[in-house]
């Protein structure tokens, strides 16, 4: 393989792990503070496709704005979705709230085929973000340099939300220990709901540059991403925001140089992640990055 | 201050809690004793809102019989749980900012925090430590300074000398005391019925969810049914 073409597949699997990566953090924290897989989160992410595809084609919206206004509404839909099917089964078995996820990825899949129609969309790429641009014989699209760095600085906004300020203390103390944290006085649903709204803005962002990276929508488009993103967050560890960002990148880097380098398995280009996961669970349930008990009592 | 009134609580269908009323009044020391399974844990949940009930609740004349936890914390009435319940993930100093969550005025915030420092000084020194990394009485201190950093009017305690070594247990005493001294009214849960009855002001002795006993401190220690079922005689 040349250089060249090397390159090429580098930058291809750092926007794909990048985009993973995004996901994985929803899921990561929702899991960390609910201990739910909510497996509508990669629905979530195509409403943040469409809505930035309506506000564009429907609104006219200018195209920062649409991104803007499309990253606030999936925020609400995920908070929407947390207030209408898992906060009523906060005290009802785990299994519960897992079941009604999956009935709400049903749901929204199905609304937005009644709403939106199946048929794929074309998303609007603005010129400077989908001129290619040749360096050597690297074929450069602008929005490989771009995704890795708005993940970048979404992820450390996350981290400093998280780390640094009060609503972020509180999620660290529920996914500890929820009775406890609500006697601190914490507000433990609107922080819960918070935790929906920030994956979700997230699952968002990804589901927009996903759309201008591979620039067709349809509303099962979350699936996959979807199901890979949460393989992703349990390769990192899941409960651990880092680990979700290394487990998505790993998942990216893994799919992309394995198909680059046996380009005769690229049909099973998604089972590599499916086997990925069954070997994690085998081998390291914990994920990469997973809790550690330090407790002493 | 804080007053319960005919408290009834079910376990599925054990009746667990059976028309407990208890009286805290202001700035003073009320405990509960009795064995394990009478139901002093489940009396201190009730008030606090962490489990379902039956009666009222005051609160300094206000009625929060079916106010959540939360909102039971934010109006001045703070449980420190069973088991100490720290957040052991957490710095010794984000476990008392969650304790001070319910308050927004950061000066204020700090110097409660300086306070709890100067009563408790182990928690200064470790206070870039993991919860968990703290001994047991250490993390008794962190449950109790916790609970004080959000300046509650009354505290709840549930067994706060369970599992300490005998001259911890001494300490905690001491610091109920001392935290008693500062104004703040407290309600103490205790196996250790002799060392809670002797800082009691007033006390209650529940037996199977029901309270068959009260007095003063004094008149409970002396007592004779007391001496014989929790005093060893």
């Amino acid at each position: 393989m040349s250089l060249e073409m090397f390159i090429q597949h580098f930058l291809n699997a750092l926007t794909l792990g990048s985009l993973y990566g995004l996901i994985a953090i929803g899921y990561t924290m929702v899991y960390g503070i609910l201990r739910l897989i909510n497996f509508a989160h990669g629905d979530i992410f195509m409403l943040g496709a469409y809505f930035v595809f309506w506000g564009g084609a429907l609104f006219k919206l200018p195209w920062g704005l649409a991104v803007v206004a499309a990253i606030a509404f999936t925020s609400f839909c995920g908070v929407l979705v947390d207030r209408a099917a898992y906060r009523p089964l906060r005290e009802a078995p785990r299994i519960s709230a897992l079941i009604s996820s999956i009935g709400v990825s049903f749901f929204i899949e199905n609304l937005c085929i009644v709403t939106f129609s199946a048929i794929p969309r074309a998303v609007h790429v603005p010129q400077w973000l989908g001129q290619v641009h040749l360096i050597g014989k690297v074929r450069l699209l602008p929005l490989a340099v771009v995704v890795p760095i708005v993940s970048m600085v979404l992820t450390s906004g996350l981290l400093w939300i998280v780390y640094r300020t009060k609503p972020g203390l509180a999620m660290r103390a529920i996914s500890k220990d929820i009775e406890t944290t609500r006697l601190m006085g914490v507000p433990v649903n609107r922080i819960i709901a918070i935790t929906f709204g920030l994956g979700s803005a997230l699952a968002a962002a990804s589901g927009i540059m996903w759309a201008l990276r591979y620039p067709q929508i349809h509303p099962f488009m979350g699936v996959i991403p979807g199901f890979k993103a949460f393989i992703a967050a349990v390769l990192g560890g899941i409960g651990s925001i880092q680990g979700a960002v290394l487990g998505g990148m790993l998942l990216g880097f893994i799919e992309i140089m394995i198909i680059a380098f046996l380009p005769a398995l690229s049909g099973y280009r998604d089972a590599f992640a499916f086997v990925l996961l069954i070997a994690i669970l085998l081998v390291r349930p914990s994920g990469l990055m997973g809790e550690k008990l330090e407790e002493k009592v | 201050m804080l007053r319960a009134e005919h408290l009834d609580v079910f376990y599925g269908g054990i009746h667990a809690l059976k028309d407990v009323s208890i009286n805290i009044p202001q700035g003073k020391i009320v405990t509960l004793i009795g064995a394990n399974g009478a139901g002093k844990s489940s009396t201190l949940r009730a008030i606090s809102g962490l489990i379902r009930k039956t009666g009222k609740v005051f609160l300094g004349g206000e009625d929060i019989s079916s106010a959540t936890p939360e909102a039971i914390t934010a109006g001045g009435l703070v449980l420190v749980p069973e088991g100490r319940k720290i957040f052991p993930h957490l710095t010794v100093y984000e476990n008392l900012m969650l304790g001070a969550y319910v308050r927004n005025d950061k000066a204020g915030v700090n110097e409660t925090r300086d306070w709890v420092y100067d009563l408790f000084p182990r928690l200064r020194e470790r206070a870039w430590q993991k919860g968990g990394t703290l001994s047991g009485g250490e993390q008794q201190m962190l449950a109790l300074g916790r609970a004080l950093m959000s300046r509650p009017g009354v505290i709840m305690m549930d067994e706060p000398s369970l599992g300490l070594a005998p001259l911890l247990v001494r300490e905690v005493f001491e610091i109920i005391s001392t935290i008693n001294a500062e104004g703040v009214t407290l309600l103490l849960v205790e196996q250790n019925a002799f060392a809670a009855l002797r800082v009691a002001h007033y006390a209650y002795v529940l037996e199977v969810g029901r309270i068959v006993l009260e007095g003063t401190g004094a008149e409970l220690l002396a007592d004779s049914r007391v001496r014989e079922a929790y005093l060893g005689g």
